[in-house]
């Protein structure tokens, strides 16, 4: 009996060990680079940056004070996901995180961010671009650092254009014309491709003719400007139905296996695109192996008045939940504040500096891409992109508005709706959503 | 061990009336400490969680006005929200098309199976139970590649004989689409439960009823069908629970398919995306309890209405 009873409460014990066992290796923090200075204070850092391993040695080798602990928590929405429930757990945050210029407004409203300029933000303001500095900046507070931009350009296949004799367009109606062309010579592809889930794309493809979709500014967060039925976004969505209607342009849906390929085998001549847009390219498989990328100013409505757009560029924001928040500051501030740490960020990440130093220097305009038949395609192109670019402002909501975006645009693309019915639309679900929300419609 | 527990009678019997009720007590008082490990988890990632949801149920937080305690207000919204009321719908329509044909697929599987005996029997029970070994992530990625028009082998197919390869990801056909997914990777398991179910019946009864003259046909209709009924029931019941949960396979064809598949497409991924990409973790909360009470309320009807061939009456 006695022996019995001990093995029963042999296994109970064990039973219950493994149960709580695993808790135990949990609390250490597991950075995946290496931290030079252990006694130092150690910052964490949520970032999905293609080379950020190098970018974190080298910031930990160059200060003795701050060390960074580096974790990649998942690309964009998956890293959000994971920084939302953080935030409405009120735990488990990092002390500094990587977020896409547009989602910082939805953040900042739910006190998630601090705002840097109590911790020097504007001692390096003068470093970055002013469009740049908006987009972090809501009203008088900034809630990030600028890392890297997406101005925007168009790259274009040289031997398609020139195997049909088609001009390289510099305005939306030579645009037309070109994908005209394209169809009367009876080309396999298209000229362009309008993906219906482009969100951030379609909404800078808007903001060229004029749109100012939302008003919104932190210091009064009850407050919302919305008109994403303007003009501007008006005139751009009913060229887009016109050459989609004519099937002049493919509606796929970006970035999914299918678009990659199309991307690099001919189906598209030209990719309008961002900055980081030639490294997305040169990562593809499966290219044709006569393909000749250049690249060229992004169509213009106005030729004699051209307007620069963004499309993506990411930050560093200071969560709320940082201990040491003045040293959370330090690393977002310095972390990419280096010629050193730009090298890294431009030759292995295809990044497209918005700090200054390196943006205005000789190395970075003179750069040569192989890629792109050694044309050095950010004097040709991407820093006037980036010096035209005056800045934008997103929703507190922005990921509901691309999502609603995406569906109005589809419903349009499947002859369902016009391009006026769809933005109105829009519009109405938007300023529905913001009454929900406890907005007040401005 | 085992000593022991021969001994163990033995000792008990020595005065049965008195020790036989210390004994049941003691037994039971181990029973709950073998148990515990089990409740502890139950409590505490089950009992736990869907309490504190609750709770989070009856708030409302907004961005711009902050949180609120509004009692039933989210379930009131929640059932006149047409986006779950419409993903409910779909989720229905899932049902009456899906379950059926799982459940036939199966059934005819299971049959055909059970009246061979060749190897080949056994290989093609394996193949068809081998979908559902596969991760359901992973058999709706392969099958969004299967649709694709560019890598999937559909395009070659359709050419062969001349026709034109339609679009498996449009928004019409997606429906059809999905279900072949959830058909694919579902009905091989029903199968197994079908089959078992059959091998368990004596086979002294299909003997009798040849004697009686009655052929393949009859005897599976009229025999093996209705002796099978209680697990019939029970792998609806399953495929009933599973689709108005239906989740995973439209959240995987959505990353290829967003104009088709919206963020509302069925309550769960309703609830899914309300929580973690609107922040709205409260009406997602009730969305989410609101699902549960439904399906609650569905398989408890269904129970109910099968009672008969369940055995539950």
């Amino acid at each position: 009996m006695k022996s019995k009873i001990l093995a029963a409460s042999g296994i109970v014990a064990i039973a219950a060990a493994a149960l709580t066992g695993c808790s135990a290796g949990a609390q250490q923090a597991a950075c995946t680079n290496t931290v030079v200075h252990p006694d130092a204070k150690q910052v964490s850092v949520w970032a999905w940056y293609p080379a950020f391993q190098d970018i974190a040695d080298q910031f930990n080798n160059t200060h003795e004070d701050v060390q960074v602990c580096w974790t990649n928590a998942g690309q964009g929405n998956d890293e959000y996901t994971k920084f939302s429930t953080a935030i409405e757990a009120g735990s488990g945050a990092p002390d500094v995180i990587m977020l896409e210029s547009e989602v910082l407004s939805s953040f900042s409203i739910r006190n998630a961010l601090v705002d840097l300029t109590q911790y020097g933000a504007n001692d390096v303001k003068a470093d970055y671009t002013a469009g740049a500095w908006k987009d972090v900046s809501s009203g008088a507070a900034v809630y990030a650092i600028p890392v890297d931009g997406g101005p925007m350009g168009m790259l274009y296949r040289k031997d398609i254009l020139d195997r049909y004799g088609i001009p390289v367009p510099t305005t939306w109606d030579e645009f037309k014309s070109a994908a005209q062309a394209l169809k009367n010579a009876g080309a396999p592809g298209v000229l362009a491709d309008f993906p219906t889930n482009g969100r951030a794309y379609t909404q800078a493809l808007f903001a060229q003719a004029g749109s100012t979709p939302f008003e919104f500014d932190n210091a009064s967060p009850a407050e919302i400007g919305i008109h994403v039925d303007d003009a501007g976004s008006k005139k751009v969505l009913s060229y887009w139905n016109d050459l989609v209607a004519q099937g002049l342009v493919a509606t796929d849906d970006a970035f999914t296996a299918d678009y990659n390929t199309k991307l690099v085998d001919g189906s598209y001549a030209i990719y309008v695109a961002a900055a980081w847009g030639p490294g997305y390219l040169s990562g593809l498989s499966d290219a044709d192996s006569g393909a000749e990328w250049r690249a060229a100013p992004v169509p213009q409505w106005d030729a004699a008045n051209p307007v620069q757009i963004n499309w993506g560029g990411s930050t560093f924001a200071v969560t709320s939940q940082a201990k040491d928040k003045a040293a959370a500051a330090t690393v977002a501030k310095e972390i990419f504040g280096t010629e050193e740490a730009w090298k890294i960020g431009i030759e292995k990440a295809a990044l497209f500096p918005q700090w200054k130093p390196i943006l205005e220097s000789d190395y970075f305009r003179d750069l040569e891409y192989p890629f792109f038949g050694g044309q050095q395609i950010n004097k040709d192109v991407f820093l006037r992109a980036a010096a035209g670019y005056t800045g934008f402002t997103f929703s507190p909501f922005q990921n509901y508005a691309y999502d609603q975006l995406t569906e109005q645009v589809y419903a349009m693309s499947q002859g369902q709706k016009t391009s006026d019915q769809a933005l109105g639309d829009l519009q109405a679900s938007l300023e529905q959503y913001a009454t929900e929300q406890g907005f007040t419609l401005k | 061990m085992t000593t022991r527990t021969v001994a163990e009678p033995r000792t008990a019997s020595t005065s049965p009336r008195r020790r036989g009720a210390t004994l049941s007590s003691r037994r039971q008082r181990w029973g709950w400490l073998f148990v515990t490990p089990f409740l502890i988890v139950f409590a505490l990632f089950l009992v736990f969680p869907l309490v504190y949801a609750f709770g989070m149920s009856l708030f409302t937080t907004t961005l711009a006005t902050g949180t609120a305690f509004t009692g039933a207000a989210n379930y009131l919204k929640a059932f006149t929200d047409p986006l779950f009321l419409g993903g409910m719908g779909r989720v229905l329509l899932y049902a009456v098309i899906m379950i059926p044909a799982q459940l036939l697929v199966a059934l005819a599987a299971a049959l055909v199976l059970d009246t061979l005996a060749t190897w080949l029997a056994k290989l093609t029970r394996l193949l068809i139970f081998a979908p559902y070994a596969i991760p359901v992530v992973i058999g709706a990625l392969m099958w969004s590649f299967l649709y694709s028009p560019r890598f999937g082998p559909a395009a070659t197919l359709f050419d062969f004989v001349g026709l034109a390869t339609p679009d498996f990801l449009a928004p019409d056909t997606i429906f059809g689409s999905l279900v072949n997914v959830v058909t694919w990777q579902w009905a091989g398991y029903y199968m197994v439960v079908i089959y078992a179910a059959l091998r368990s019946i004596d086979p002294a009864v299909y003997e009798a009823a040849r004697i009686d003259g009655a052929n393949g046909w009859q005897t599976a209709m009229h025999i093996k069908v209705p002796m099978i009924s209680s697990s019939m029931v029970m792998v609806v019941m399953f495929a009933l629970i599973g689709t108005l949960q239906f989740f995973t396979e439209p959240v995987v064809l959505r990353s290829v398919a967003q104009g088709a598949i919206d963020a509302a497409y069925t309550p769960n991924m309703y609830a899914f995306s309300l929580a973690f990409s609107y922040s709205q973790f409260n009406y997602a909360s009730a969305i989410a309890f609101s699902l549960g009470i439904l399906v609650f309320v569905g398989s408890y009807l269904f129970l109910f209405l099968t009672r008969k061939q369940s055995g539950l009456k």
